[in-house]
């Protein structure tokens, strides 16, 4: 990160007109006598990676699945760009451009990679062949998503038709979020990457997110790993006991702090936090 | 931004990872994984040199010609069983439906003079029509008690198997309708014309025209891509966009076509349509389909697999009977067959690259 404490005194004053890219307010979701959200507030700027952390239970999961569509708030509201939606499914939120990548991949492991990039919306060979025989243009696909792992730095992937089952977790992990980046227009959640993954492999979807992040392609993190977040975070959003405790960034506290926060031992003043966006607009555009 | 800088310099090189490992085994081993139809195609090229070599009259053209007709019932429906079995499900009731569409068709076609009718007398056309019809919408029952009412598919078809016999019975009782009684149309699955020095039925051309159709649909469309991620992973396939009870409720109506065009197939085969027909076909359905290399599983296989397989069952049987080997030792060689191919399911599922 190249803002440091010094300017962020000034780099806000020209960030205040910055308007959040995803919003949600005073969200409400139950599920039986269970809260997930409660009166859960959130805000993704421009360009930035905002880690989601909390403890187990307190709504994190349930915050980005109202996102994602796989969940409908009983109550409160949600804006993409500045506009009002409500998706009534995951194929809803990805059309509003929002693509998510979830925990447990959601990736087809007997299909090969060009499929599962394409999965559930392929493309089909134009005139006759694709309106009436209904036939898959895979050698489109199959080169798009050669592009697409390109784009994101992804080695040169010798074989796009290689089952994913084939692949290692990480490898897996990479497609799932290539995937996301190809299609995901406005907002990318990645839910608990790292999660299944080893040293290594963790290295390397950490890679993903900082370049995500210098394409300007605003992320939500799901994480449970604290250096992880602090490596790659812009802000940090600490949900606790359904509803948001607290907005920090890297610089201005640590890890003991972020924790202390999370189990409610420690509490922020609205004015220490980072609820407005850190990073500069002209980064975005870079 | 100085942490981005040289992302692409060193951005995440996946290349090295995907060079496979070596040995021979490990070779066989991608390979079926990549083309599971190969281990039937081998054992079904093994089995005829060794038939031919115990009887050569296993090899002539007549006998050849016999056993695509000996195949033609088990080999369509084997095609639906491979629609559902690739989604993970299982169809009992296969036999069932197939059996109540004939006898519905035939029913209904029986010349209107014959003894003990009460329909009868359709034009062959529309008695086949609503045969079929019938079938594919026994076919979305099952596939709606399924999707809508979330029941495992061995129980819901294990109920409607009985449920489809005893309609059978309770409808058009156990009379079997002889082929004379019938419109040529009715028969005309069975008729063979001379190619060379075969005969080839017209049924087992259909035969032949549906595994191509569906071989095509499975590999080029996106409902063919959509089955075998549905059965693959479901969850994964409908955070994927991807309706899932939508292309089940499809897999087991367009089943339930297949084994309505079965009906009619069986009829020409058999020459006759009896609701006893064929008792044991649910079994060997699934037999020719794990046989063929697909995985009961769910989410892999193919229809030349599957093809194979009907056909290594109906070479086995017809060789080991040529051979002069006793009924016994055919139901047992099948066996051996099937516990073979599902073992080697099991390791071909543990691919490393």
């Amino acid at each position: 990160m190249d803002d440091s404490a010094t300017d962020t005194q000034a780099a806000s004053e020209m960030l205040s007109d910055l308007q959040p890219i995803l919003r949600g307010q005073d969200l409400v979701k139950t599920f039986g006598r269970v809260v997930g959200l409660n009166r859960a507030n959130i805000e993704l700027y421009p360009g930035e990676v905002l880690a989601v952390i909390g403890d187990n239970g307190a709504g994190k999961s349930t915050l980005i699945k109202c996102f994602a569509g796989a969940h409908q708030p009983d109550g409160g509201t949600m804006e993409i760009d500045g506009q009002e939606i409500a998706f009534g499914s995951t194929n809803a939120a990805r059309e509003a451009g929002v693509e998510t990548v979830y925990q447990n991949l959601a990736v087809s492991p007997a299909l090969d990679i060009a499929s599962n990039l394409y999965l559930g919306r392929e493309i089909r060979k134009p005139g006759v062949l694709g309106s009436v025989f209904r036939m898959l243009d895979k050698k489109q696909m199959r080169i798009d998503s050669a592009q697409h792992l390109k784009d994101l730095g992804i080695g040169t992937v010798q074989n796009i038709t290689q089952a994913v089952e084939t692949l290692s977790g990480g490898q897996r992990q990479a497609v799932a979020v290539a995937r996301a980046a190809a299609f995901g227009s406005k907002v990318i959640i990645l839910d608990e990457p790292t999660a299944a993954l080893g040293v290594r492999e963790s290295a390397r979807v950490l890679q993903l997110i900082h370049d995500l992040r210098s394409r300007g392609m605003p992320v939500i993190l799901i994480s449970h790993n604290m250096p992880q977040v602090f490596d790659v975070a812009d802000r940090i959003h600490v949900q606790r006991l359904g509803r948001r405790a607290a907005v920090i960034t890297p610089q201005s506290h640590s890890m003991n702090d972020a924790v202390a926060i999370m189990t409610g031992a420690m509490t922020v003043d609205e004015a220490d936090q980072a609820l407005g966006p850190v990073r500069e607009p002209a980064e975005v555009a870079s | 931004m100085t942490t981005t800088a040289t992302a692409d310099a060193n951005g995440v090189d996946l290349a090295g990872e995907f060079d496979p490992p070596g040995g021979l085994l490990a070779g066989v081993q991608r390979t079926l994984h990549k083309y599971p139809y190969l281990s039937p195609l081998a054992v079904l090229i093994m089995a005829m040199i060794i038939f031919t070599l115990l009887n050569e009259r296993f090899i002539f053209a007549g006998n050849l010609s016999l056993m695509t007709q000996q195949t033609v019932i088990i080999g369509t429906l084997a095609i639906a069983q491979t629609l559902i079995i690739l989604t993970a499900g299982i169809d009992l009731s296969i036999g069932a439906v197939m059996v109540f569409g004939q006898m519905m068709m035939a029913n209904l076609a029986v010349s209107a003079t014959a003894s003990n009718v009460t329909l009868g007398g359709w034009p062959a056309p529309a008695a086949i029509l609503v045969g079929i019809l019938i079938s594919t919408l026994a076919g979305a029952a099952n596939g709606l008690l399924i999707v809508r009412f979330n029941l495992p598919p061995f129980i819901v078809t294990l109920g409607t198997l009985s449920v489809f016999t005893a309609l059978t019975l309770i409808f058009f009782k156990a009379r079997t309708i002889q082929g004379p009684e019938l419109p040529n149309m009715m028969t005309w699955m069975g008729n063979t014309f001379e190619v060379g020095p075969f005969d080839v039925a017209v049924g087992v051309l259909l035969m032949f025209a549906l595994y191509g159709i569906f071989a095509y649909i499975l590999r080029n469309t996106a409902w063919g891509t959509h089955i075998y991620a549905v059965g693959d992973d479901p969850d994964a396939a409908e955070l994927s966009g991807i309706s899932t009870g939508r292309v089940l409720l499809g897999v087991y109506t367009v089943s339930g076509l297949i084994m309505g065009i079965a009906g009619w197939i069986t009829i020409g085969r058999v020459g006759s349509a009896s609701p006893n027909v064929a008792p044991e076909i649910n079994l060997d359905s699934i037999t020719a389909v794990v046989i063929g290399g697909t995985s009961l599983f769910g989410g892999r296989g193919t229809m030349a697999g599957t093809l194979l397989g009907a056909l290594l069952v109906t070479v086995v049987k017809n060789g080991l009977s040529l051979a002069g080997l006793d009924q016994a030792y055919r139901v047992l060689a099948i066996g051996l067959l099937v516990i073979a191919a599902v073992a080697l399911d099991q390791w071909i599922r543990k691919v490393k690259a």
